[in-house]
């Protein structure tokens, strides 16, 4: 199995203190992974690096060149302004962003492939609606019309199912089935332990460092749980700096 | 009849001045409403005031150079302008400090550093008119530099629309699709910072941004899309300039804040008749339906 990205011993810091630390792992294509791990283990973190949104202090990811233009990003909710004056249809067109651009019209071929992933991900008739007037769930469900537009051969999704419904969830959910069946490789940040043994067959178990990657149900052991657990979130203040070479396992 | 149509049309009849000091208004208006709309929807209404006032000491070293000559005056604003959005900017990002703050602490800077260089050369009056504008000093000059500027917003604003839409409501949407979002911002600083040197001379660097905020404010109290709210915005400004051109010939006040009385009037009956959120439709809200 070839590798979709590969992390190559990335530590990402804010104010110095490493959020991500030293992590080597690879993304395995085609398959769905889940990123798991308790609060503060870096899991955002490492999705924006894999995104090239973030700063790598440290190491770098390896992204294959026929997949670099094929990679999205689903960003926690918090990250957008959902109160800014644009309707749905357009917020789902911008899915479309590497054909069109910024300068290139949304012709009839466009509209229709947006308004089919808006009735895939079960948003028929929300076309002209604002997006301020969007439910959390609806307005999940149009960035996951809007990833369906992009047709990415790398899918990152940053806790896709925080605060949705059960419903949600579950359609939500089946669309990532979809992608997994196309062969495409699916990174997923999440909490629900069972939602992974049941949709998500690799798994990364991140506590800032990695702890274990690889089939979820040999990953997320008891034992290894209870180590990503034991992480310190606070930072130590006087944590000494980090020299590689003497780095313990 | 007669006399309210010789107290409306005769002062722009009449006087040269007037009649450039109306048509620059007007261009300004024209230009100016995308930028402030943009501005309030990037939650940038502060920052613009605080680039502004920063002006004014480019504006200054133009004067202490040039004298009372708009050309000086408007390329030293212009490079101040533009310097003091990409060092906040700057600072903004490569330090934790917020950008509000970087630009807080640049434009009180450059206010005091403003105030000074003048104060070396010129007198009260001249720092007067760079503060608060002298619309009806404006000369064929200014009028091409403000039609210039005019064309040049909107020709921009309709290039980097969209880049600049996805930047506002999703900043990390462009940047995972390896486009540098930062170029968009940065086009539409330059735009607004063009827009504040233009309306400078008229309005003056401490209410230069009173034509292309005002207006914005209020049409957001009358419609949510970006089109329309520019749209209903150009019109009030328009109004705004020839309330308060009228007022200031007729009752000798100072034209600059006129015009911004004129549009704060327009923005304050909005807040109270308009047609989303406003004071009437808390204090009396229509019927809900029933889905």
């Amino acid at each position: 199995m070839s590798a979709a990205l590969r992390l190559v011993d990335v530590t990402v810091t804010y104010d110095r203190h490493p959020a991500v630390h030293h992590v080597c792992a690879e993304i395995p294509e085609g398959v769905c992974t889940a990123v798991v791990g308790p609060n503060g283990a870096g899991k955002s973190t490492l999705l924006k690096a894999m995104a090239g949104l973030v700063r790598i202090a440290r190491g770098r990811v390896e992204i294959p060149e026929r997949s670099q233009d094929k990679l999205a990003y689903l960003p926690q909710q918090s990250d957008v302004d959902r109160s800014f004056p644009i309707s749905v249809l357009d917020m789902v067109l911008l899915g479309r962003w590497r054909d069109i651009g910024a300068f290139g019209a949304a012709g009839p071929a466009d509209i229709d492939r947006a308004i089919h992933a808006m009735e895939a991900v079960g948003l028929h008739g929300f076309e002209r609606r604002p997006l301020a007037t969007l439910s959390a769930g609806q307005f999940q469900r149009a960035l996951f019309a809007r990833m369906l537009l992009q047709d990415a051969e790398i899918i990152l999704l940053d806790e896709p199912f925080n605060a949705i419904d059960m419903r949600t969830t579950a359609d939500l959910l089946a669309l990532v089935r979809r992608w997994h069946e196309d062969k495409r490789t699916v990174v997923c940040v999440l909490h629900d332990l069972e939602q992974v043994r049941s949709h998500f067959p690799h798994a990364l178990l991140l506590a800032r460092e990695l702890i274990a990657a690889g089939p979820a149900e040999e990953t997320l052991t008891a034992a290894n749980l209870l180590r990503a657990r034991a992480m310190a979130e606070s930072w130590d203040e006087t944590a000494a700096i980090c020299h590689p070479g003497e780095m313990a396992a | 009849m007669e006399f309210l149509a010789s107290s409306l049309f005769d002062p722009f009849a009449d006087n040269g001045f007037m009649r450039r000091a109306l048509v620059a208004c007007l261009a300004l208006s024209a230009g100016s409403c995308t930028v402030g709309v943009f501005l309030i929807l990037r939650r940038m209404s502060l920052m613009g005031d605080a680039l502004a006032h920063a002006l004014l000491p480019g504006a200054a070293i133009g004067f202490l150079l040039g004298g009372l000559s708009l050309p000086a005056m408007s390329v030293g604003g212009f490079v101040a302008g533009i310097a003091t959005a990409l060092l906040s900017g700057v600072v903004a990002r490569f330090t934790s400090l917020r950008e509000d703050a970087s630009f807080a602490a640049a434009y009180l800077t450059a206010l005091a550093a403003g105030v000074m260089i003048v104060s070396l050369k010129g007198s009260t009056v001249d720092l007067m008119h760079i503060l608060f504008g002298s619309i009806l000093a404006v000369d064929d000059l200014s009028l091409v530099l403000v039609a210039a500027t005019a064309s040049l917003t909107l020709l921009g604003m309709a290039a980097i629309y969209r880049p600049l839409v996805v930047e506002c409501f999703n900043p990390g949407f462009l940047a995972a699709l390896g486009v540098r979002g930062s170029v968009y911002h940065y086009a539409f600083l330059a735009l607004a910072v063009l827009n504040m040197v233009a309306a400078f001379q008229a309005l003056g660097t401490l209410m230069a941004l009173g034509l292309l905020l005002l207006p914005a404010v209020a049409a957001s109290f009358w419609t949510r899309q970006v089109v329309t709210m520019a749209l209903v915005a150009l019109p009030m400004a328009a109004a705004s300039a020839l309330i308060g051109l009228l007022v200031s010939y007729h009752s000798s006040l100072p034209s600059g804040p006129a015009i911004v009385l004129a549009a704060s009037l327009f923005y304050i009956g909005s807040l109270l008749l308009g047609t989303r959120d406003s004071v009437r439709l808390r204090i009396a809200p229509p019927a809900h339906l029933r889905a």
